[in-house]
């Protein structure tokens, strides 16, 4: 075990005189941390605190026709009987607080359930034991439902509604598609010039967040008609403002206090706990403590989402990746929690840290019956960048590269433009690269261990390509067997200029040593020279006409700025973003 | 039978703070009379170390000791506003808010300083050794603690500040997925020497060799803790750890730790790291977040690491040995790639 800093990099976007920045100083909670005082949401045991426990679904999928309590009401030590009519508005979506995404989860649940561990019953009891004793005496009388647990398989016209908010087993987004869209470029076409086409399926794992501390909350009484909440939530005000809607309370009636947490790693932010543990304690008016035991962490607490990932990929010969294709499942389980929200940061990270001049995404959140998933470390990119980086590897083997000298002559500089059309900046994947394996000793040749994120960037690379958009996967299309994507429109009537040539960086080596010099490149980096491309055949070409959209454009094209390449119609579909600002709504909703 | 080497590589960039913005967070900083100073949040320090980095980016900004600054998180009734411990966003976001908030407070220190000296607060430094003396003659200098105590008893002024970070939410266009992700990343490659044997299917890892380009390392200590954490995490991930093992089939769930594995003291690999420091422009004196992002190469360099010592593609995770063994059988036994 070793590390160095490598300080030499970069140092002259540094100034390393600081006083207090740059120095390891012992953190100011570690004695507490060591010594075991350290005081987290557990260390709060109130005189008389109640013990919440749940029951919970044995069915990945099932109605609830009826709930027998009596007998469990009866038990010893039972205080409380907590059933979903209890709940004053019972029914939320985490990111509510954002307005993104529809109220789509019930705190307890009353009608159905979509997975196994779903709650259906609180009890509140004087311990652990008797509220166990008592869950266990409680009598639902389920209706088994047909249930679909695979990403695809629910995506089908036959496949079960999981949930009702969204019919389609599938997140809507923007209001307009089923899924979330990145287009820049033109794959197909690249495709087709490419030497080869490299395919993979990577199947990312659900995982567990494994806190030592499992989630907990503990609700007290405050004078005032206040409550306070002692918590291990990662995210104070979220699960403060959750538990507010939830209860249909004021906020400021509600005192959260934590900040020292056994770790989290995205599974707490939830906030399932706070707003039951609140719950209990208005009810009963005593303190209440609703902690998950270990199976419930690891089986009810939403884990990191299965991903499915599918890439396809047009190489050429030479290493250089010239249009990347991806398509994602997230599996958000039964409700949305944040999946819907990662799948956009996970298509702002495509394609990679590289830079590849046609990109296409199509990314579905996917409701199965399943445990909801939640955030976890690097939520929204640690599966894609496995996919990604195996596929990079494996593009290293077909075309017989070094891997790390196929990341290198790939990798993404300072300047170039990223698939979400903004420039690149601050770039380090080549420095990084270096490093790894010249410590690693794994030989790369000179000329790749003179390249820089700094050099090389920018101009050709920067600029957007024309791009080729479609409507395909419409709402409830796909589920109602209409076309599910089949189709492919291209939008608006404009003849395409030839689709973006991956540009080479201009070499930091003397040119003889480059990679590949001008005569060995492909005819493809030079767009006037490439095949005619027309996206439909039914639409009137105009090729070199540089005017404005005919009269089918649905809106002014935007003012005319340079086509990609120069030589080619600067045509562009009028919905080209870069230029404009979006007329659609973003997704965001607002109520 | 026998056990093969296997050597193989990834790289990653990773996107710091709330994809799309819309994320704000907010500091208070303000000092006792003896200018002694508090900084409220509302974030959370999960063990990665939330409060001592603001603290350290509290007292730079002052320019006082860091002895002089406690960081409190985590009240709603005194922390204003944060947004949470995730995405990354703690160092980036709260560090950027509780540097406004100091700057703030600090203005006024300088003020009460220079009412005191009787000069120009312009003119004034911060020797970060709790003194503030004029530029050009040091002899002519008054403490931190006597300024913010002339301040509150003499002048009548709050040595306080506040503070708020906020990249305001950007839209996301439905057709192409044009937006404004993000404004920073942090960048890793790695690369995992491991052996497997191809009559058992384990995975043995031997050695791990790193390069993290962070920003800056605001406390190199916990950025080391991090990175050798996280790419433990990674390991596990790759090799080890997952509630459904045959997803999406939902059998043989594990409910504790006796069925849930990660890797054991004995299953550490050494971790040779090199930490990059590219400053982020609009962090906090550089500082990305070190915090997701280490665990990610490490799951795809497995997997390579895999193919280039067996032949196999396990493009499935985790990589257990089940799958090893079957790859290797449908493959006609193991097929290693040549030495890197």
């Amino acid at each position: 075990m070793s590390v160095e800093f490598r300080k030499e990099l970069f140092a002259s976007e540094r100034d390393d005189n600081l006083n207090e920045i740059g120095k390891g100083t012992q953190r100011q909670d570690a004695l507490g941390h060591v010594t075991g005082r350290s005081p987290y949401f557990d260390d709060h045991l109130f005189e008389g605190l109640l013990q919440v426990r749940c029951v919970r679904s044995p069915h990945h999928h099932a109605r609830i026709r009826s709930i027998d309590y009596a007998q469990a009401a009866q038990m010893p030590g039972v205080v409380k009987v907590i059933r979903a009519e209890d709940v004053a508005h019972n029914f939320n979506t985490l990111l509510s607080l954002l307005n993104f995404g529809r109220d789509d989860e019930p705190l307890i649940s009353s009608k159905k359930v979509s997975y196994i561990g779903e709650p259906v019953l609180a009890i509140v009891a004087r311990t652990d034991r008797q509220a166990r004793d008592a869950v266990a005496a409680v009598r639902v009388d389920w209706e088994v439902l047909p249930h679909v647990l695979d990403v695809e398989e629910a995506l089908q016209p036959d496949a079960p509604v999981v949930n009702e908010v969204y019919p389609n087993n599938t997140f809507d987004y923007h209001d307009k598609y089923d899924h979330q869209k990145v287009r820049y470029g033109d794959v197909e076409t690249a495709f087709a010039q490419a030497d080869k086409i490299v395919e993979g399926r990577y199947q990312m794992s659900p995982i567990e967040q494994a806190p030592v501390e499992t989630n907990g909350a503990i609700a007290a009484p405050e004078t005032n008609d206040r409550f306070v909440c002692y918590t291990s939530t990662q995210a104070l005000f979220f699960s403060l403002g959750t538990a507010a809607k939830l209860l249909n309370v004021s906020s400021n009636r509600l005192h959260f206090i934590g900040g020292t947490v056994g770790g989290g790693f995205g599974g707490k932010v939830d906030s399932l706990v706070e707003p039951m543990a609140i719950l209990a304690c208005m009810l009963t008016g005593k303190p209440c403590r609703f902690v998950w035991d270990r199976e419930e962490e690891m089986q009810v607490g939403a884990p990191r989402g299965g991903e499915r990932w599918y890439l396809k990929d047009g190489v050429m010969n030479d290493g250089r990746i010239i249009a990347r294709q991806f398509t994602g499942y997230f599996d958000s389980g039964a409700y949305t929690r944040l999946s819907s929200y990662a799948i956009i940061k996970g298509a702002a990270h495509l394609p990679g840290p590289y830079h590849i001049a046609n990109v296409k995404a199509d990314v579905f959140c996917v409701f199965t019956n399943r445990t909801p998933a939640t955030a976890m470390r690097g939520f929204g990119v640690t599966g894609v960048d496995f996919a990604i980086e195996c596929q990079m590897d494996k593009i290293a083997h077909e075309v017989g590269m070094n891997p790390v000298e196929l990341r290198i002559l790939n990798a993404y500089r300072d300047g170039d433009m990223k698939a979400h059309r903004r420039e690149a900046k601050n770039c380090a994947l080549i420095e990084c690269a270096q490093v790894a394996a010249e410590k690693a000793n794994w030989p790369i040749r000179d000329e790749f261990k003179q390249m820089s994120s700094m050099v090389g960037g920018g101009g050709e690379r920067a600029k957007i390509p024309h791009t080729v958009t479609d409507e395909d996967g419409r709402i409830g299309d796909r589920r109602a067997g209409r076309s599910g994507g089949q189709t492919r429109t291209i939008a608006p009537s404009m003849p395409a200029p030839a689709p973006a040539a991956y540009t080479s960086p201009p070499p930091s080596a003397p040119p003889s040593r480059a990679p590949q010099t001008v005569d060995q490149q492909p005819s493809y980096v030079h767009p006037a020279a490439a095949p005619a491309y027309n996206p439909a055949a039914t639409q009137t070409p105009s090729p070199v006409a540089p005017t404005p959209a005919p009269a089918a454009a649905p809106t002014p094209a935007p003012a005319a700025a340079p086509a990609p390449d120069s030589g080619a119609p600067s045509a562009r579909p009028v919905n080209r973003p870069g230029y404009s600002r979006f007329a659609s709504n973003s997704g965001f909703r607002r109520r | 039978m026998s056990i093969h080497k296997g050597r193989g590589f990834a790289s990653i960039n990773y996107p710091i703070g709330m994809n799309l913005g819309g994320d704000p967070s907010q500091a208070l900083v303000h000092s006792n009379p003896d200018g002694k100073f508090a900084v409220a949040l509302s974030s959370i320090d999960l063990g990665q170390g939330m409060k001592q980095v603001t603290r350290q980016i509290a007292a730079e900004t002052l320019g006082v000791p860091v002895e002089d600054v406690y960081v409190d998180t985590a009240d709603s009734d005194t922390g204003p506003h944060c947004m949470g411990s995730f995405a990354s966003r703690g160092t980036h976001r709260v560090g950027n808010a509780v540097i406004q908030a100091a700057k703030e407070a600090r203005a006024v220190m300088m003020e009460a300083a220079a009412e005191e000296l009787e000069v120009n607060a312009a003119d004034l430094e911060t020797d970060g050794k709790g003194n503030i003396f004029v530029r050009g003659a040091p002899s002519r200098s008054i403490s931190t603690g006597e300024a913010c105590g002339a301040a509150q008893f003499k002048q009548g002024k709050t040595v306080s500040g506040r503070g708020i970070f906020l990249i305001p939410m950007s839209d996301v266009d439905p057709e192409t997925g044009e937006m404004t992700p993000v404004s920073c990343y942090a960048h890793a490659a790695l690369v995992v020497d491991i052996e497997v044997d191809d009559e058992t299917g384990e995975v043995d890892v031997k050695q791990m060799n790193s390069a993290y380009e962070v920003g800056r390392a605001l406390n190199p200590r916990m950025v080391e803790q991090q990175l050798v954490g996280g790419a433990w995490m990674g390991m596990s991930h790759a090799l080890w750890e997952t509630t459904e093992p045959y997803y999406p089939e939902r059998t043989h769930r594990p409910t504790d730790f006796n069925q849930y594995l990660m890797p054991g003291p004995g299953d550490i690999a050494p971790h040779n790291i090199a930490i990059l420091e590219r400053p982020a422009p609009d962090g906090p004196y550089g500082g990305k977040g070190p915090g997701e992002m280490c665990a990610n190469p490490v799951l795809p360099a497995v997997a390579n690491a895999v193919f280039n010592a067996v032949g196999v593609r396990i493009d499935e995770l985790p990589i257990t040995p089940e799958k090893i063994l079957r790859a290797i059988k449908a493959n006609g036994g193991a097929q290693p790639q040549g030495q890197r």
